[in-house]
């Protein structure tokens, strides 16, 4: 009996001794937790993947250079799959359970959607890393986001093509939410830069021949080709084209304004217009440029932890903790005090572009987000 | 009726866990995800009558539920029906669609079968998705409102718990009463034997269709549950992948048990959450659970249970018996 009692003393020591270890070895704060929604499996992992690992570094980072106001930041990230459901149920969960004062992400329009009734209720701060014009507009007060509208991108292409004086153009655009919501924004804004549609054609994502959309946008009368998709959908049209002999000068969407893109796409890539973030172009950018020391930061420090290159995906992450963090900065750490400093959030240089949220403005951007590349080279070329 | 008063006491337990089950997770996450527990066990019952029972498979379930969520979805955010009556008016047309079709497609078997029905489930997929101008397309369907009655509005967690697992509870009761019936022997015959059955005067043609019916209605209203819960609906929640996950429940509950259904659905639904603690790897360790399961268990959990229980049961009584003679 009484040994039983003395090893159990001398547990209960080693634990307490252990105890006491670990909370000198700590911060004497307890972290700031931050959630994060991210499609990490699924069909839209390409933007889970990036964003969870982009995210996971920057707070790595914000805590090896002394946590925020001496706090450490602490993500707690769940996979949504791209599923409506489990996002819901992760959102919960990071509510519910884990208390977090922020949530980063998710990763798609539809996740963030369908997450967006939740936060508002539990008036928990949002920031979605998805691009869909519906997040945002009409305002809700606890949602956010970090990705550049398309319409913005639109306006980026249109400019361009009055430049070259092209009038009539074909659609090209897959049947997901980032190619629904591109031709929507292409229908509507055609209009205001005089552009006449004259064809307007799909393709499903899944889909391995464009051929068919392709030999009848050849017969048809479009000075241009604007292509609305994900890889790698856009690089088997860039190749189609390419085989059919289209003449058409070829603008892509920036949903494949990523290096894989060339690679996909190979030769026929070559002289394709497209409207892009900066990150790509972070070394091409001159020196004035007020991006420049965030991008090259974040492109190098991806390149280091994850021997890849950092995208526009990973950069709506960046944005999107970094945003979390100033704020934390400037109001303290409770979900309404970050809330409204978010709000009041100006000319933040990031990865996607330069940020102004403002009481009628969660999206922040304005045109200037996106510069127009070209394939040049199997390269990216900055045009003017 | 019910089949003697085992089952009374059983389906009272089932309701009394059920029913208290908020009492211990009240505030938690955990509780949401026993709402979607109470919606996949819906749904499973639903597919158990014609797949359990029946012995025809849907590879396209998620389709009729989907269509259930977005009448319901559509119906309500668009044009400012009811909920209630939105719900209804989904059974009725979901009910309609599956009658229809199911004459041409329940003439085949097996794998064609399952073919047939995996078509249909792709082809509604393919409405939701493209259909933007009245479902939204593939960026969904919002402002979806809840269910109310007068001024009292099903907007929480614990509001929807109860109202999803009191229809559901009705629904398993019901089913374990048709199974039980005359139309339950029926169609047990049908799954052994469809030339047996119909030697036996069983009007088999019409029988399949109308399970298909009831199992198609039933998968509605678990869509129309789902749609006035989340208040959101995105065709990726309605796919193939969806289709073949209430499969797998069914199947890892137990194929033809009352109580498999809700044990699929319940592993199923909440093995993601506690996996999570696994990280990248979760997904690896929920497929090796699923093997280890088909492999140990393949009568479904439902007939480890039981074993489970005898087992206990034995040993219980071989101690009482050691006891008394000690």
């Amino acid at each position: 009996m009484t040994g039983k009692t003395g090893k159990s003393v001398k547990t209960a020591m080693l634990a307490l001794g252990l105890l006491l270890l670990t909370a000198a070895g700590a911060w004497s704060a307890p972290p700031i937790k931050i959630g994060g929604l991210f499609s990490i499996t699924g069909p839209a992992s390409f933007l889970g993947e990036p964003e969870r690992n982009t995210a996971q570094m920057v707070v790595n980072e914000i805590n090896a250079a002394g946590g925020i106001k001496g706090r450490k930041l602490q993500l707690i990230a769940y996979d949504t799959q791209g599923d409506a459901t489990r996002a819901v149920q992760a959102a919960t969960r990071l509510i519910k359970e884990d208390r977090v004062v922020a949530i980063v992400g998710p990763s798609t329009t539809g996740d963030t959607m369908a997450v967006i009734p939740l936060v508002q209720r539990a008036e928990i701060p949002l920031v979605s890393c998805a691009a869909g014009i519906r997040i945002t507009e009409p305002v809700k007060p606890w949602v956010f986001k970090t990705a550049q509208n398309d319409y913005l991108a639109v306006q980026r292409i249109y400019e361009h093509l009055t430049r070259k004086r092209i009038k009539r153009i074909a659609l090209l655009t897959v049947s997901d939410s980032f190619g629904s919501s591109g031709r929507e924004q292409l229908k509507s804004q055609a209009k205001r830069y005089g552009m006449e549609i004259v064809s307007d054609d799909t393709y499903g994502p899944k889909d391995t021949d464009m051929t068919p959309q392709l030999t009848k946008i050849r017969g048809g009368k479009a000075q241009a080709l604007i292509c609305w998709g994900t890889n790698p959908g856009p690089a088997l049209i860039a190749r189609n084209a390419k085989q059919l002999g289209v003449k058409l000068p070829l603008y892509m969407s920036h949903g494949v304004s990523s290096k894989k893109f060339i690679d996909l796409a190979g030769g026929a890539a070559e002289g394709i217009i497209l409207p892009s973030g900066r990150v790509l172009v972070a070394d091409l950018l001159p020196k004035s440029d007020k991006q420049k020391k965030a991008l090259l930061s974040f492109v190098r420090d991806y390149q280091k932890h994850f021997r890849a290159e950092g995208d526009h995906f990973g950069g709506h992450a960046w944005d999107a903790v970094m945003l979390l963090k100033g704020a934390i900065e400037r109001g303290g750490d409770s979900p309404a005090a970050i809330r409204n400093q978010l709000e009041k959030t100006r000319n933040f240089a990031g990865i996607g572009g330069i940020f102004s949220y403002s009481p009628t403005d969660h999206s922040g951007l304005t045109k200037d987000a996106f510069v127009m590349l070209e394939v040049r080279g199997k390269d990216w070329a900055l045009l003017k | 009726m019910l089949k003697g008063n085992k089952n009374l006491v059983t389906y009272g337990m089932l309701s009394g866990i059920v029913m208290l089950a908020p009492l211990f997770f009240a505030g938690g996450y955990l509780l949401n995800v026993l709402v979607f527990v109470g919606i996949n066990t819906l749904l499973a019952v639903a597919l158990n009558l014609l797949l359990g029972f029946a012995g025809q498979i849907s590879l396209g379930h998620a389709a009729f539920f989907g269509l259930g969520a977005y009448i319901s979805g559509v119906s309500t955010a668009t044009y400012g029906v009811n909920p209630w009556a939105a719900m209804l008016l989904a059974a009725v047309a979901v009910g309609l669609v599956a009658f229809a079709i199911g004459f041409p497609i329940l003439k085949l078997k097996g794998h064609y079968l399952a073919m047939a029905t995996l078509g249909f489930g792709i082809i509604v997929y393919i409405v939701f998705n493209e259909t933007v101008d009245l479902t939204g397309g593939p960026s969904g369907l919002s402002g979806i409102p809840s269910f109310t009655v007068a001024d009292f509005s099903f907007d929480s967690d614990m509001k929807n718990y109860y109202l999803i697992w009191g229809i559901t509870l009705v629904a398993i009761v019901l089913s374990a009463n048709l199974v039980n019936s005359r139309i339950g022997r029926a169609l047990r015959s049908i799954h052994s034997s469809e030339v047996a059955a119909r030697v036996m005067g069983v009007n088999v043609r019409l029988l399949k269709v109308q399970i298909f019916t009831l199992s198609a209605v039933l998968s509605s209203i678990a869509g129309s549950l789902y749609a006035h819960t989340m208040t959101f609906i995105s065709p990726t929640s309605f796919g193939f992948n969806f289709s073949v996950e209430l499969l797998t429940m069914v199947v890892i509950g137990g194929l033809g048990s009352i109580l498999g259904p809700l044990l699929g659905a319940g592993l199923l639904t909440l093995l993601p959450e506690f996996l999570r603690t696994f990280q990248d790897y979760d997904i690896i360790v929920y497929g090796l659970l699923l093997v280890l399961m088909t492999m140990y268990l393949p009568g479904g959990l439902a007939s480890g249970f039981t074993a489970m229980c005898a087992r206990i049961r034995s040993r219980f009584s071989r101690e009482v018996v050691k006891n008394a003679q000690g």
